[in-house]
């Protein structure tokens, strides 16, 4: 069964008929010819193609494209101009945090959500709550401890990842990265 | 970032080697925008779906496909009985859908071919295999019957030297110890793929003539192109390979696999429309290679004061009934001590299992976790600081040849990683450091991994008026090839880098050597280097636009009569929760001498990299087969663990500054693969220091301490 949807990736709006099976990494894949974002496992379970939908990082291949009509998706290839770099992008060449390059735009879209999540207020794990509260909504600091936990499901098989917090870490919490995505 | 000289510089100044050069196509990787194999924009693709086995050894007894032709958007079924006979299967990995025989769990036996990627999948699931399954063996053991000593005259499965046995009789210390470590998958993070486009006159296998595109996720393009060609009766020149960037492969991706035969196979079916096969990530456990388990005894005989006089290590392994892949563990014991009386042996068995290839560090990875893991019990049955014990027991020459080492450093590895880690004060005793609820350790072992130098690249230079472009089909897996080949280029041409444009990747630019063994940059940088003063020689150094010069690698670029390898020591802090067992490393440093460092921040990626790797060899990776179907049952990234980042610490690697002529021309050893070796043990020795206790099979999982 097929159904007519739009997307809006980077800024462009598409509409497109998809099987109503197709995941949201397929359809910007092999529909739209948006390789940005990447498929290493196809179940959720690596983070390659992290993207951000309304802001928000999302793993596209476990989500059906019908479910997304309408949504903005975001790619590392739209978060600066074509021939510009977003800072956490940037970073990350500064950093030489990567290698292979393939879990990098996930890596990289992750990162800008991290960005985002932690100028919210939002804690993770690690987060140390027990202290005085410093009222709802204020940002959470980003150590590397807490980039670690929030960057866990972006898997980096050639092993970049003291780099990769080395690059988060340099943009720090200002939330650079949410903004841009939004 | 630039060379410190002008155009008109002399060649051979070396000015653009050992900068740390940004990546070149770090900006294309960090956006997406760099084309990984399935990505190259193709008009009207189609899409290849697999049916794989469901026994683990037996014969197709009927293959079912009339849901799967009569689902709309199905182009193509193949099944052993349709598909074109190939012209050369002598390699057995390569006979593709051509007999009922099935071999191994999740071997190829029909496939699909569909106008999107839903119904390929979908009409894959529809095709009915039934099958006579016969008994089948998947597991290794020491005394399985079916072993046998690999190798030939050339290369024998046994080493010996001097009398072990009558050493290991009277030798006050004996250290007698297997080691065992499991079935491993490389997963790159790009899953192997191959999008295969039959472009001419068609169809059907047998036409006239064709020309066959594979754009492929590859070590080596030009090896890809002899596979296929080979196999499916092709002149070379009639196939293009291209591969401009491929997302990791760590070995699985070195040789072509029967994917790529699969695939070519369903373009000559379906000419002038692509063919899109990506493997999905379970499939990669069973198409793309694996590390096989091992089986390590390990006997070290030694005088009290550690000195080691004979050294016995026996691995056995598995291998395929498909063809035979032999991992080696052993072989590196030959060289590491000073022992008079050694002894190494391997045994394969060949099982009902997927086929076994290169993952990083093939035999040194497993070999030295269980060589160094062996050193650590001998330092603590002598009471002997283990850094202590690997200096007392270096030898001054190959133990092998008696030749000269052409530069081995092991020594001043040790001692500037002990100084730069803090091993100084460290209490030898086991299991006595308490933090809070952690058991606190450290750990050291050594690593070493063997120079390769792959004769047989070629390189061309051509200067347009303005740039110079060097062409060589060389791979970039996410080593940085392109970046370091391009300083080898501006060194050579004696110009700032940014004169200089690489292209590689494709079968159209001259032959190269697949990045294996750590060889790539040494070898395509020997060609760089022999086309750079070839274009020096017929153009000088004012060229007009137009100028071209071409040459290959020289056969002998290594040194004879010397040992040439490269080594290094890892130190590793280790901590163990006292009441569940978890284990977690805060802290790994890596000292190595790897000759001469091209670009120092890639070269540092690629140790780090490998220490990391490492660290995963130690905790977290296991392939577990199922006896009963001969299925990796966890072969998925959920459950075949590898570190996320809450798993890696502070991870450093640092190198011995030097350069080593005897290497080759550039003066330089690889790094892609001596990261790994040794950390496992480093981070096993780190454990027993925390805990006393000495786990003896990787990976080291918390059950180990509890209880």
């Amino acid at each position: 069964m097929d159904a007519t949807i739009t997307l809006h990736v980077d800024g462009e709006e598409h509409r497109l008929t998809v099987d109503t099976r197709t995941g949201l990494l397929d359809a910007l894949r092999d529909r739209l010819g948006e390789t940005s974002p990447k498929k290493g496992c196809d179940h959720g379970q690596c983070g390659a193609c992290t993207v951000l939908v309304e802001g928000r990082r999302i793993l596209s291949c476990l989500a059906l494209a019908v479910s997304h009509d309408g949504a903005r998706v975001t790619t590392a290839a739209g978060l600066a101009p074509r021939g510009d770099l977003h800072p956490v992008a940037r970073a990350f060449v500064d950093r030489d945090a990567l290698q292979c390059g393939y879990c990098t735009p996930g890596q990289v879209c992750s990162a800008v959500g991290v960005l985002d999540e932690a100028a919210r207020g939002w804690p993770s794990l690690v987060t140390d709550e027990s202290g005085d509260d410093p009222g709802e909504g204020a940002p959470v600091p980003l150590d590397r401890e807490e980039i670690r936990e929030r960057m866990s499901g972006n898997l980096c098989r050639c092993g970049a990842y003291t780099h990769i917090v080395d690059a988060v870490e340099s943009v720090g919490s200002a939330g650079a990265g949410g903004e841009a995505a939004r | 970032m630039s060379a410190t000289d002008g155009p008109g510089a002399a060649p051979g100044a070396h000015t653009a080697l050992g900068l740390p050069l940004e990546r070149l196509e770090a900006a294309d990787k960090v956006t997406g925008r760099a084309p990984y194999a399935y990505e190259h924009p193709l008009p009207d693709p189609l899409y290849l779906h697999p049916v794989t086995s469901t026994v683990a050894r037996g014969r197709i007894t009927a293959v079912d496909t009339s849901a799967a032709d009569a689902t709309p958007g199905v182009r193509l079924v193949l099944t052993h009985t349709g598909a074109e006979r190939l012209a050369d299967t002598g390699d057995r990995e390569f006979a593709v859908l051509q007999s009922d025989r099935v071999s191994f769990y999740g071997q190829f036996v029909a496939a699909v071919v569909a106008d999107t990627p839903e119904t390929a999948r979908e009409a894959a699931a529809l095709v009915r295999v039934e099958y006579e399954a016969e008994p089948h063996d998947v597991v290794l053991t020491a005394d399985h019957p079916r072993l046998y000593p690999p190798g030939d005259e050339d290369d024998p499965a046994d080493h010996e030297q001097g009398d072990p046995d009558a050493e290991l009789a009277r030798a006050p210390v004996v250290v007698d110890r297997t080691y065992r470590t499991p079935m491993e998958h490389n997963n790159p993070m790009e899953p192997h793929t191959t999008v295969a486009l039959w472009t001419g006159d068609g169809p059907g296998p047998g036409s006239g003539d064709g020309d066959l595109t594979l754009y492929d996720s590859t070590q080596g393009a030009h090896p890809v192109r002899e596979t296929v060609a080979g196999v499916l009766g092709l002149d070379p020149a009639r196939v293009r390979v291209v591969s401009p960037h491929v997302g990791g492969g760590f070995g699985s991706k070195g040789s072509a696999h029967a994917h790529d035969i699969l695939a070519a196979m369903a373009a000559r079916a379906l000419p002038g429309r692509p063919v899109k096969f990506a493997l999905t990530r379970q499939q990669m456990f069973s198409l793309v290679g694996h590390r096989t388990p091992t089986i390590q005894r390990v006997r070290l005989a030694a005088e009290s004061d550690g000195r080691i006089r004979a050294l016995v290590h026996d691995s056995v392994e598995h291998t395929s009934t498909v063809k035979e892949f032999a991992e080696g563990s052993a072989a590196t014991s030959r060289m590491m001590y000073a022992a008079l009386h050694r002894r190494t042996t391997q045994r394969l068995a060949d099982l009902d299992v997927p086929i076994p290839f290169w993952m990083r560090a093939p035999g040194e990875a497993p070999g030295i976790y269980a060589l160094e893991s062996a050193m650590d019990e001998l330092a603590q049955a002598c009471g002997i600081d283990p850094v202590e014990l690997r200096l007392r027991n270096e030898p001054s020459v190959d133990p092998r040849t008696g030749e000269p080492w052409s530069d081995r450093r092991l020594v001043e590895c040790l001692r500037e990683g002990a100084e730069r880690f803090g091993w100084a004060d460290r209490d030898p005793a086991p299991g006595t450091r308490r933090e809070g609820r952690w058991r606190v350790g450290t750990g050291v072992a050594a690593a070493v991994y063997p120079h390769l130098y792959n004769p047989g690249s070629v390189a061309e230079i051509h200067y347009d008026g303005d740039r110079y472009t060097v062409d060589i089909g060389a791979a970039d897996i996410g080593t940085g090839s392109r970046t370091a080949l391009t300083q080898i280029a501006a060194q050579g041409l004696g110009l700032p880098v940014e004169r200089v444009r690489l292209r590689l990747g494709d079968t159209d630019l001259p032959a190269a050597t697949v990045a294996g063994g750590s060889s790539g940059t040494v070898s395509w940088g020997a060609a760089v280097l022999a086309a750079a003063a070839a274009f020096r020689d017929r153009h000088g150094t004012d060229p007009g636009p137009g100028a071209r010069a071409r040459a290959a690698a020289p056969e002998d670029a290594v040194a004879q009569g010397r040992a040439v390898a490269s080594f290094g020591a890892h130190f590793v802090e280790a901590r163990v929760d006292a009441d569940t067992g978890e284990v977690r490393v805060p802290r790994m440093l890596g000292v190595f001498s790897v000759g001469r460092v091209v670009n120092p921040r890639t070269a540092r990626s690629q140790l780090v990299g490998g220490m990391v790797m490492g660290l995963s060899m130690a905790l977290h990776e296991r392939s577990v087969l199922d006896p009963r179907t001969g299925h990796v049952v966890n072969a998925d990234l959920a459950e075949y663990h590898v570190p996320v980042h809450a798993d890696v610490g502070d991870v450093r690697a640092h190198w011995l500054e030097g350069e080593d002529p005897a290497a080759g021309p550039l003066g330089a050893r690889g790094v892609g693969e001596i990261g790994i070796v040794g950390a496992a043990a480093a981070v096993a020795n780190a454990v027993h220091h925390a805990t006393g206790v000495r786990v003896r099979e990787l990976p080291i999982t918390l059950d180990r301490f509890v209880g």
